[in-house]
């Protein structure tokens, strides 16, 4: 982590101690707070009733917490929907994101250890679709999949996930750098093919650069919310964002009555579509740092 | 496996002929490995382009039903009142927005990358974790905490006997969402950036210690500069995000529906269009057109940056 000179004359420990900044640390815990806070709010909202909601102090427990109260009506509402809707979320994602890097890291491969005609000007096409806006895309995508009949189904969703310019572009640096030519030389002259190659040995080099395009993409797609909304009517086939956001609508229209108790639920149901994630996140983080480090240095 | 034992192997001249192969080989394997990829992309991403392009050039009317107008809808389009503002407003949101968050992202990962901090591992997750948030969750979240009613804020003024903040009231709101997005998007640009700055190697900083750089130079004169690509990707990415936003304002339109109309950014406008008024090739062409003012913007954007450092 910290550069101690060598020449230092107290232990290291000590010197490494006498380096940190108070003041500093200070301000970035605050800093730190900032960014915690809506989701201190969201776990503690998820543990009230909505009559809680609107009459006890916010950023505190109220006198009867019921988060499992909460959590089995959030399941037990509209037949269970929900559980429906995270596994829709979780299935999209989940062959979005695998699909997605394997295109990527297959194409990255292909743009960075071999040279064909027109390589470069492919390369180059995509590379310029990054700055092309995907939900401007969407609506475009939406027409032409009404006209083959992918709309509400679960294809719209997962189909325009697959392809990630960014992905590819991560992958040809990765690639470029973590795949050794000597080492696909060496296994040529051994025999092997080239899709065997790159199964058994490029794969395997390239895997941090690959979790990191799975968990970005699979952020992406658990995350969308445009192209779901407007490629889906079916409830059955909503993700969890379009789900709880249907709800949310729900629960500001109906004020009171059937809908009295949506809000709650609105906010457990929050809490429990973002715990998957974060915990995907903090588990894997030595791959997706490492991964992201070789695409911010190089251009 | 028999991988690592294989790369040890010295090879000799293994680089010369590989360079002779290469410009001689029968079948190049490189588009087999691209192709799944390009072909996806050809149907998925060039094909809705140029399907919206097509569209665009026409025009549904009650009598003689779907007819060509040439480029009719963009000449609508760049006079409509409801684009142009909603491009002022999404350019206003960029301008304020984006240097915040890039500014906030870079301090932050300078911090964390100058070894002065405690606790540096658990600050950079928990700023990094709301990107893991989704935004239609953040939007419900920022939106019940700026809730004049129920809201904590609200609350916490009314305690203090303070004026309750309007964070949902016209002239509050582009703010409002430009908190959400940042809160949402610092931790993922501070991560990046902290990942280039991992990437420099340390004596570079040593060298510059002995010769009587203190931590500020360093940071100005070594860090900042090894930064660029980086900054740049984030830059990019902040300007195509800024511009086609939908997300935070659609969601926030429920709650302030006097505040958020549907024609608030042009990519909301663009939906309405398409999903409330049935005008399919109008919507297509401010798509369209808004894809096109991205890719000036980023490009832009991009120049600038490289002209400023050339200097």
């Amino acid at each position: 982590m910290t550069v101690i000179p060598s020449k230092a004359p107290e232990s290291p420990r000590r010197k490494l101690d006498q380096r940190r900044s108070t003041p500093l640390t200070i301000v970035m815990l605050a800093v730190l707070a900032y960014f915690l806070l809506p989701l201190f709010w969201l776990a503690i909202a998820s543990t009230k009733n909505t009559g809680d909601l609107f009459s006890t102090f916010g950023l505190w427990f109220s006198d009867a917490p019921q988060l499992l109260t909460n959590v089995k009506d959030t399941f037990a509402r509209d037949d269970g929907v929900f559980a429906r809707w995270l596994l829709n979320t979780a299935i999209y994602a989940g062959v979005s994101a695998l699909g997605a890097a394997m295109l990527a890291a297959a194409a990255g491969y292909g743009f960075a250890k071999f040279r064909f005609r027109g390589s470069g000007a492919w390369f180059n096409l995509v590379l310029g679709a990054i700055m092309v806006p995907t939900t401007a895309l969407a609506i475009p995508t939406y027409l032409l999949f009404a006209k083959v009949g992918l709309v509400n189904t679960p294809w719209a969703v997962i189909l325009p996930s697959l392809i990630s310019p960014f992905g590819l572009y991560l992958m040809r640096i990765y690639a470029q750098d973590a795949v050794d030519d000597s080492l696909i030389e060496a296994a040529r002259l051994d025999g092997a093919g080239e899709l065997r190659i790159f199964t058994t040995i490029a794969l395997r080099l390239l895997a941090p650069g690959l979790v990191t395009v799975v968990l970005f993409t699979l952020v992406a797609t658990w995350n969308n919310y445009f192209l779901p909304l407007i490629m889906l009517n079916d409830p059955n086939l909503y993700p969890v964002t379009v789900g709880l956001s249907s709800w949310a609508a729900q629960a500001l229209n109906g004020g009171a009555g059937a809908n009295s108790d949506m809000l709650g639920l609105v906010m457990t149901g929050s809490l429990l579509s973002i715990l998957p994630l974060i915990v995907a996140f903090l588990m894997l983080q030595r791959y997706w740092q490492s991964g992201l480090a070789a695409g911010g240095v190089k251009q | 496996m028999t991988a690592t034992t294989a790369m040890q192997a010295p090879l000799g001249d293994a680089e010369s002929v590989r360079q002779r192969k290469r410009g001689t080989r029968r079948i190049s394997p490189g588009p087999m490995f691209v192709a799944p990829f390009l072909v996806l992309f050809l149907l998925l991403f060039l094909a809705p382009l140029g399907y919206a392009a097509y569209i665009s050039l026409f025009q549904q009317r009650l009598i003689g039903g779907t007819t060509f107008v040439g480029l009719d809808n963009y000449l609508t389009a760049v006079k409509d009142p409801l684009v142009i503002h909603g491009v002022l407003r999404v350019a206003r949101f960029f301008v304020i927005q984006v240097p915040i968050m890039l500014l906030l992202s870079l301090l932050f990962a300078l911090a964390l990358d100058s070894g002065l901090l405690r606790f540096a591992k658990f600050v950079r997750l928990g700023i990094f974790v709301p990107y893991a948030v989704p935004s239609v969750v953040a939007s419900l979240m920022w939106g019940y905490l700026y809730g004049p009613d129920y809201g904590p804020f609200a609350q916490l003024a009314r305690g203090l006997d303070l004026p309750t903040p309007p964070f949902l009231s016209e002239g509050w709101m582009l703010g409002s969402l430009a908190n959400i997005v940042s809160w949402e998007f610092v931790g993922y640009n501070m991560i990046l950036l902290f990942a280039a700055l991992r990437a420099i190697p340390h004596d570079l900083y040593e060298a510059a210690a002995v010769d009587g750089a203190g931590a500020w130079r360093i940071a100005w004169s070594i860090k900042i500069p090894t930064l660029r690509p980086a900054l740049m990707l984030t830059l990019v990415f902040s300007v195509i995000g800024s511009f086609q936003l939908f997300n935070e304002p659609q969601l926030l339109n429920r709650i302030a529906p006097n505040v958020i109309d549907s024609a608030y950014t042009p990519n909301y406008y663009a939906y309405t269009l398409a999903f409330t008024g049935q005008q399919v090739n109008y919507a297509a062409a401010v798509s369209f057109l808004l894809g096109l003012v991205i890719v000036i913007v980023s490009y832009a954007v991009l120049l600038t940056a490289n002209r400023r450092s050339a200097l």
